[in-house]
């Protein structure tokens, strides 16, 4: 029996100075993913890395060895020794690991409960493991079972409505410090949905202008069209930070963007208007020493958390009926995974052809007339034995690969010509 | 009857506090709305006690400091309800209610009458400009004082990232930086106009404008931190945490001249010299 394991830390198990690190590189995921792909333990793989979370998703026959392996792919590319990476981990095996996967495409164990960001970018890290050939029968039908999940959570519930995105909380906050938010001026550094979608939502809770900073104007060009913003170069942020009242800030420098000088240089121009920081960047663009500067206020990541915890409550509800939703799924996630074993999917095969059989059969003894019984009996022996014949190669095909690796492709393939599972779904 | 009225206006205000502490933690806009009315009726009736005193005495009922606390007391309450007109910040309520209560308990527990006519001496319109012009920049620095306070609760709640009871209940640090600003605008002309027009009659009464005694030593102190607070804040750009705790010190020099200045030293502006001067 297969084992489907998930690895890894998110918001709540790591700090967020940890996660930086193994989110620094973005080529990160295709290394993970060339390392599962050509570890003997590991059947199928996908490296997961947001913000938030970095996790590892795949299936084995040998446990300890390929959690060794995982292991070692974080410390490698984290430049963390094992046993500090350790206490943030956690491990999730089979029925846990299924129902994690479907919260996490669902947004259920984000920072921010219904983000709708995390869906995206589970997708994305699906196709890349697609690219990378490290996705096979099970990650395929699991992945896609979760994407099933997330949409049915996002209809059926009230949890991804826009009371509960991190933009919410930080245009909450920003009404804290600013009281309106007309007539205020947002600088937009780097790109990335959730930025974007954080200066969206101030825009349309009335600020007034935006500038858009990119390393690659061209980039800054285009992200500003879409909000009528105004595209400035990098080298500009400073004497921006004179202007903007709000800066959002989502690059993925592995250095501070916006460092304390620079924001003590600027308040004196500004003549000490409060200025508000969103960090959304993970490594973090803004030098957190910038918060202790008076008027200023930075607020990264982590720190946005704390603001959803209020209206949690509220959502509880919301929450039972997403989590009855998973647990459906999980559920028949089970049950197909149980039919991919060699053994079921013979006797399925089988109890197919012969409903078939029987089916025709009594269709065509109405037809013929009086037969004899001697007649019938001759007739049933041939409908069988032209069956059994007709199956008898492909069965024996899925006993000779019942200890190959290839196992799970054939069975799914038998499974889907003969179209075994039509009931299941 | 003086007392009846002033036991009136006590008891609606005290009502009115206890309201708006209740509308504090419950947040029911139906309390706060019944605590306004309160407030506002007892502000009238406190009106009415100050010009039976004043038409009684023939001058401002301002001589000892039992009857001073009491006027500061309702010059603070009229300055809430002024704001409250331009802000609709019923949680500004919450904060000064109580402090124009305590002011008018701590006037009733001064021992002393009052409704004594009051010597010619008193019974000049410069000295009546001067009571009323101080002690209106005084209520608008108690509002800039409550203001300042709510300031660096709220600040403390948002730089520190921990958000308690008070965060949804206290408005945002723009709004609570704007009456600090208004306050301070208002009530240092109303404290200038007061300390001249003081002159003046301290001309027109005792012939020097300025007789360098601690009460307008202090005076001339808190006048100038305020000063010193309203120039950084229209040249450099002060605000935020470091005007609301500038406000915070300028009212402590402020009650300090208030009272302090009053009970520790004795001269011609301490209430005992004007009490006394009073049954002259």
């Amino acid at each position: 029996m297969t084992n489907i394991v998930t690895i890894g830390m998110n918001h709540e198990t790591a700090q967020v100075e940890i996660r930086e690190c193994l989110a620094r590189d973005p080529d990160n995921v295709s290394r993970a993913l060339s390392v599962m792909r050509d570890h003997q333990a590991i059947l199928e793989g996908l490296y997961i890395s947001t913000c938030n979370r970095v996790e590892a998703l795949y299936t084995t026959d040998n446990i300890s060895e390929a959690r060794n392996s995982i292991l070692e792919v974080f410390s490698k590319l984290g430049g963390i020794r094992a046993e500090d990476l350790a206490p943030s981990l956690y491990t999730l095996e089979d029925t846990e690991s299924v129902r994690h996967v479907f919260k996490v495409a669902s947004s259920l164990d984000s920072m921010v409960v219904g983000e709708p960001q995390i869906l995206g970018q589970i997708k994305e890290a699906y196709f890349q493991a697609t690219r990378a050939k490290t996705s096979g029968v099970i990650l395929n039908r699991l992945m896609h079972r979760a994407f099933h999940v997330a949409k049915r959570v996002r209809t059926e519930t009230g949890i991804s409505d826009a009371a509960v995105s991190i933009s919410y909380a930080a245009v909450e906050l920003a009404k804290k410090i600013f009281h309106q938010l007309a007539g205020r001026k947002v600088l937009l550094v780097g790109a990335g949905e959730m930025a974007e979608l954080a200066a969206r939502y101030l825009l349309s809770h009335g600020v007034e202008k935006i500038s858009v900073a990119n390393r690659t104007f061209e980039r800054a060009v285009q992200v500003a069209g879409g909000f009528h913003g105004k595209p400035v170069y990098f080298e500009e942020i400073e004497s921006e930070l004179v202007e903007a009242d709000i800066v959002i800030t989502s690059t993925a420098s592995p250095e501070y963007v916006i460092t304390h000088e620079q924001v003590k240089r600027s308040f004196r121009k500004r003549r000490n208007r409060p200025l508000f920081f969103i960090d959304i960047a993970v490594p973090r663009d803004v030098e957190p020493r910038v918060n202790s500067l008076g008027n200023s206020y930075v607020y990264d990541i982590d720190d946005l958390r704390g603001v959803v915890e209020i209206n949690r409550a509220q959502r509880l509800e919301e929450a039972v009926k997403a989590e009855r939703i998973v647990e459906e799924e999980v559920l028949r996630f089970e049950a197909w995974l149980k039919t991919l074993g060699v053994v079921p999917t013979i006797v399925r095969l089988k109890e197919k052809v012969e409903e078939i059989r029987r089916t025709e059969l009594r269709r065509s003894l109405s037809g013929l007339g009086d037969l004899t019984e001697h007649q019938r009996q001759a007739l049933d022996l041939l409908t069988t034995s032209i069956a059994e014949k007709i199956i008898h190669d492909p069965i024996l095909t899925l006993k000779q690969k019942a200890d190959r690796p290839s196992r799970d492709q054939v069975l799914d393939l038998t499974r889907r010509l003969f179209r075994l599972d039509d009931n299941h779904d | 009857m003086a007392l009846i009225l002033y036991r009136l206006a006590l008891l609606l205000v005290l009502l009115a506090t206890g309201g708006m502490i209740v509308f504090i933690v419950r947040q029911r806009k139906s309390v706060f709305k019944w605590s306004y009315r309160i407030l506002v009726a007892g502000f009238a009736v406190h009106t009415v006690f100050l010009v039976h005193q004043y038409i009684a005495m023939g001058t401002a009922p301002v001589l000892s400091l039992k009857s001073a606390l009491g006027f500061f007391a309702w010059t603070i309450t009229g300055a809430y309800l002024l704001f409250q007109l331009k802000f609709r910040l019923m949680v500004l309520g919450s904060f000064i209610a109580p402090l124009a209560a305590v002011l008018m308990i701590l006037s009733t527990t001064i021992p002393g009458t009052e409704g004594a006519t009051a010597g010619p001496l008193f019974k000049s319109v410069w000295l009546t400009i001067h009571v009323v012009t101080v002690f209106a920049g005084d209520g608008m620095f108690a509002i800039m004082f409550g203001a300042a306070v709510m300031y660096l609760l709220q600040e403390r709640q948002i730089k520190g990232k921990r958000f308690g009871f008070l965060y949804t209940r206290l408005p945002s640090l723009q709004t609570l930086d704007s009456i600090n600003h208004h306050a301070l605008v208002i009530g240092f002309p109303l404290l200038t106009l007061g300390m001249v027009t003081g002159a003046i009659y301290a001309q027109q009464a005792l012939g020097s404008y300025w007789r360098w005694d601690p009460k307008e030593v202090w005076s001339l102190i808190t006048w100038l931190a305020y000063a010193v607070l309203l120039h950084e804040r229209l040249t450099v750009g002060w605000r935020g945490k470091r005007a609301a705790v500038m406000s915070i010190i300028c009212f402590g020099l402020l009650i300090f001249t208030f009272v302090g200045v009053s009970l520790l030293f004795s001269d011609y502006h301490s209430f005992s010299s004007l009490e006394g001067r009073t049954a002259q």
